[in-house]
């Protein structure tokens, strides 16, 4: 093949995969510009302050919503970091346990599952002996979507860790408990964080678990004993009803999720780099 | 505090939380296939584990249960949105990796990265609001029309063209897909050592024979794997599907018309199946789910370990 052909070659493949990039580009930031556009209208006061308006009658906003979210979330970030860290230190500080290779494969696995099977799980486990539809089981179901995430961020990190450090620990004569809770831990505290961080907006983000799990609710409660509504539930709601206000607010929520979701990477990639 | 029970106790104490912990961990996922298990077993039962699979018939009324129609609605639009957006995933991860200035690079994989991690109903809103309406206006509409017109064999296989059906659920899916797949096949380009580059660079290469004969070849197993996943993200992928696929279980699928995935009917009959029978069908939908989640999970792993192996070994 002589040069020239050689040459335009690489200026059509280039060309390709420019336009590969903006077809891929394009649409999603459709997509984004859209969300703002649309959302930014819907958040005024009410849409923080006010519960949902009966029906078809226009106003109100999503409070109990933006509440339930917060409970839900964070009881399920809650449960998925004690046994997601604790994971994740076993994989890193006890590599010879017997355990692991099972538990590496576990947390693979699951992180891959769909999320909707965590609904169902949760639905069968929790709401299922409780006799109704509760907050907390909608937590158990985001924490089984969480765990995986936090155990391989944790692992990640902890292995990232100079093992003088534990060196160190031991020499002082300080037992293996301390030298992980005391140095090796806080060393990873930026890392674990970012995992953390992540399991979050991943969890925040999720309707299909919640459907038959935290049920929604129109009303505001902190009970999470009680059936809750979250962002994502009633987004879907709303946005497969016929009522326009009720469309207008969907919008809102997208918005709102979306910046909260981009905070929440921000923040982990900001906690990787300290 | 005693020395012996700072030291001895204090470790086994430690070891003992942090493995009952892990083997909390390693519980729930075995919960996980045998809750599954179980509560679609009377279904199973019924109905015989391949008499499910292969049943064509959803019918809740009439206490029927085939899961043969979600399950081919999962595969058919899986598989076409991993079509639609495998070259250009992989031309954006290779955009980031080779041809990016540095400055744009960044936003680039920042943006990606974002919206990656945008949740599901947001893709769903979006798809109600601005996608079903374009798909319908500008391409089923003429499409039907044409066929109508000049080629009334092909109406049958296209369906009324609504806007809400397979063709905007396969997009809205390609659309989700494509900055997860990009963003894990720009880990495994990012993965090739620059050395790797320069020695091809070396002998007189163009930028695309290296990208070619180099950098693709060396990194294709994680790019195998990154579409792997891809593709099982696809399979699971419920709200956005559900809101746009119009939830109709009943064959034969049309490509404008409605249709139902396994995660899609799952979300949409749950909270209103009544009897028993049509809870545990539905849990055993959920069943077949994981075990093809399952298996696309357990071959990308397989992948990935054979890459870390060797580079780019034949």
């Amino acid at each position: 093949m002589n040069l020239r052909r050689r040459y335009l070659r690489d200026r059509v493949m280039q060309g390709l995969v420019y336009l590969g990039t903006l077809a891929v580009l394009l649409p999603l930031f459709f997509i984004l510009y859209y969300v703002f556009v649309q959302g930014i209208g819907a958040l005024d006061l009410a849409f923080f302050t006010r519960p949902p308006a009966p029906p078809g009658e226009g106003g109100g906003g999503m409070l109990p919503a933006i509440v339930g979210s917060l409970v839900v979330d964070l009881i399920a970030l809650a449960l998925a970091a004690v046994f997601g860290v604790a994971a994740g230190v076993l994989l890193a500080e006890y590599p010879d346990h017997p355990l692991n290779p099972f538990l590496r494969l576990v947390s693979d696995v699951m992180a891959g599952l769909p999320a909707i099977l965590m609904g169902l799980v949760a639905f069968v486990l929790v709401v299922k002996p409780m006799g109704h539809f509760s907050g907390f089981s909608g937590a158990v179901a985001l924490a089984l979507i969480m765990v995986p995430i936090i155990t391989r961020a944790t692992e990640g990190v902890l292995k990232l860790i100079p093992w003088e450090i534990t060196e160190a620990g031991l020499a002082l004569g300080l037992p293996r408990w301390r030298v992980i809770l005391s140095l090796v831990l806080p060393a990873a505290r930026g890392g674990i964080l970012t995992g953390l961080m992540l399991a979050l907006a991943r969890g925040a983000g999720e309707a299909a678990p919640l459907l038959f799990t935290a049920f929604g609710n129109p009303f505001l409660t902190l009970n999470p004993l009680e059936p809750m509504d979250t962002l994502p539930l009633k987004l879907y709601v709303y946005a497969i009803s016929p009522y326009e206000d009720w469309h207008r607010q969907a919008w809102g929520a997208a918005l709102l999720l979306a910046a909260a979701i981009m905070v929440a990477n921000y923040l982990a990639r900001r906690a990787t780099r300290s | 505090m005693p020395g012996w029970l700072y030291q001895r106790l204090g470790d086994r104490l430690f070891s003992a939380l942090v493995v009952g912990l892990a083997l909390g961990v390693v519980l729930a996922a075995l919960a996980i296939v045998w809750v599954l298990y179980q509560g679609g077993r009377e279904a199973l039962h019924t109905f015989g584990f391949l008499g499910f699979l292969t049943g064509s018939r959803w019918d809740a009324v009439r206490g029927e249960f085939g899961a043969w129609p979600p399950l081919l609605g999962t595969l058919v639009t899986s598989a076409a949105a991993l079509f639609l957006a495998f070259f250009p995933a992989l031309s954006a991860a290779l955009f980031v990796v080779e041809f990016a200035p540095r400055a744009l690079k960044g936003a680039v994989a920042y943006l990606i990265d974002l919206l990656a991690a945008l949740p599901s109903v947001v893709y769903g809103l979006w798809g109600i609001f601005v996608l079903v309406p374009l798909v319908r206006e500008r391409v089923e509409l003429p499409l039907f029309t044409w066929a109508a017109a000049h080629a009334p064999g092909l109406l049958a296989f296209l369906g009324p063209p609504t806007g809400i059906g397979m063709l905007s659920a396969i997009l809205v899916l390609a659309l989700m897909i494509v900055p997860y797949a990009s963003a894990l096949a720009r880990d495994a380009l990012a993965l090739v050592p620059q050395s790797q580059r320069e020695a091809m660079y070396a002998l007189g290469a163009t930028r695309w024979e290296v990208i070619r004969r180099v950098v693709i070849p060396y990194a294709r197993a994680g790019i195998f794997s990154g579409v792997v996943l891809a593709l099982a993200r696809a399979l699971g992928e419920t709200m956005a599907v559900t809101m746009l696929i119009g939830n109709s279980v009943n064959l034969p699928y049309t490509l404008f018309g409605p249709a139902a995935t396994m995660a899609s009917l799952i979300a949409n009959e749950f909270t209103e199946a009544e009897d028993d029978l049509h809870l545990s069908a539905l849990i055993a939908v959920g069943f077949v789910l994981l075990l093809i989640a399952l298996a696309t999970n357990l071959v990308a792993a397989w992948v990935l370990r054979r890459m870390s192996l060797g580079e780019g070994r034949k």
